[in-house]
């Protein structure tokens, strides 16, 4: 058992990096991650104290918020997804439990979910063949759950040219190769 | 079909998947004395109208909210759209006003 080594959602042993004519994608295996789900009538006292323990203030619907080395996006009512990095926050799950106590219920996410970061121009375009996600009016600082290749994903707008995507991790490899066959179909 | 979503704005229907009649919202109490014919009904018995229709419907892959969807089941219209915890709060306040 103490041979065990980490590997990413495809399996390899560093993220995998894919450069297709202007597109980038990235895997990401550095982010921790937890769901933030506020018990009924509480979601104002987890509002309050996140604010007052990290300095993070929860996003309204279809929104993120950044508050470093934390961030979160909307996924549901009363429902946050909160990533930090990996390196200092393992415990990240734990760690907002300690914070939040009663008012909301944690569930550690990190090894559920994969997570690729797209950028470059073009990016629309891509998007476009694979969701019907409004890729076009989106924001940056949005999220959007929705379906791509099939999967329920989320979709985060990180910046103009750069949008995350979050997918089941056990379907890291149809999501890659959904966005592989996307980029290249632009490229 | 397009669901116009309280909280997400429009979505497309292949987000959703459908449950059936919003009566199913009113579930009896299994405690009362009549329970058996109580479930019964609510097992069983539906209004199946050819135009406005209250329907549960569920946001899947989205942010998985429960929706009650009033939709014409003969042109497919949808005419309001309303999360399912609102209409519950409601007919719960009206419940206890009586």
């Amino acid at each position: 058992m103490h041979k065990l080594k980490p590997i990413t959602p495809l399996g390899g042993n560093t993220p995998r990096q894919d450069v297709i004519g202007t597109i980038t994608i990235t895997e990401v295996a550095d982010q921790a991650l937890a769901s933030v789900a506020a018990r009924r009538g509480q979601a104002n006292v987890v509002r309050q104290k996140l604010s007052d323990q990290i300095g993070l203030s929860l996003p309204d619907v279809g929104n993120a918020a950044d508050a470093a080395p934390f961030s979160a996006f909307w996924t549901g009512p009363d429902q946050w997804m909160i990533t930090a990095p990996h390196e200092s926050h393992e415990l990240l799950a734990s760690e907002l439990k300690k914070t939040l106590g009663d008012s909301a219920s944690v569930v550690e996410q990190t090894d559920g979910w994969c997570r690729f970061d797209v950028a470059g121009a073009g990016l629309c375009d891509l998007f476009e063949r694979l969701s019907n996600a409004p890729v076009r009016t989106m924001a940056s600082g949005t999220a959007i759950r929705t379906t791509a290749e099939h999967l329920g994903v989320f979709l985060w707008r990180l910046a103009e040219e750069r949008i995350a995507v979050i997918a089941p991790r056990s379907s890291a490899g149809s999501l890659h190769h959904g966005l592989l066959a996307a980029a290249k179909s632009i490229a | 079909m397009i669901i116009d979503h309280p909280l997400l704005g429009p979505r497309d229907a292949q987000e959703f998947t459908y449950l059936g009649d919003a009566s199913l919202i009113n579930r009896p109490d299994w405690q009362s004395e009549n329970a058996l014919s109580e479930f019964h009904d609510y097992l069983y018995l539906r209004d199946n109208p050819a135009g406005e229709h209250r329907e549960l419907w569920y946001h899947e892959q989205g942010d998985r909210s429960w929706l009650v969807v009033t939709r014409n089941t003969t042109t497919h219209e949808i005419l309001n759209v309303e999360l399912a915890h609102d209409v519950a709060k409601a007919a719960a306040a009206e419940r206890s006003a009586q």
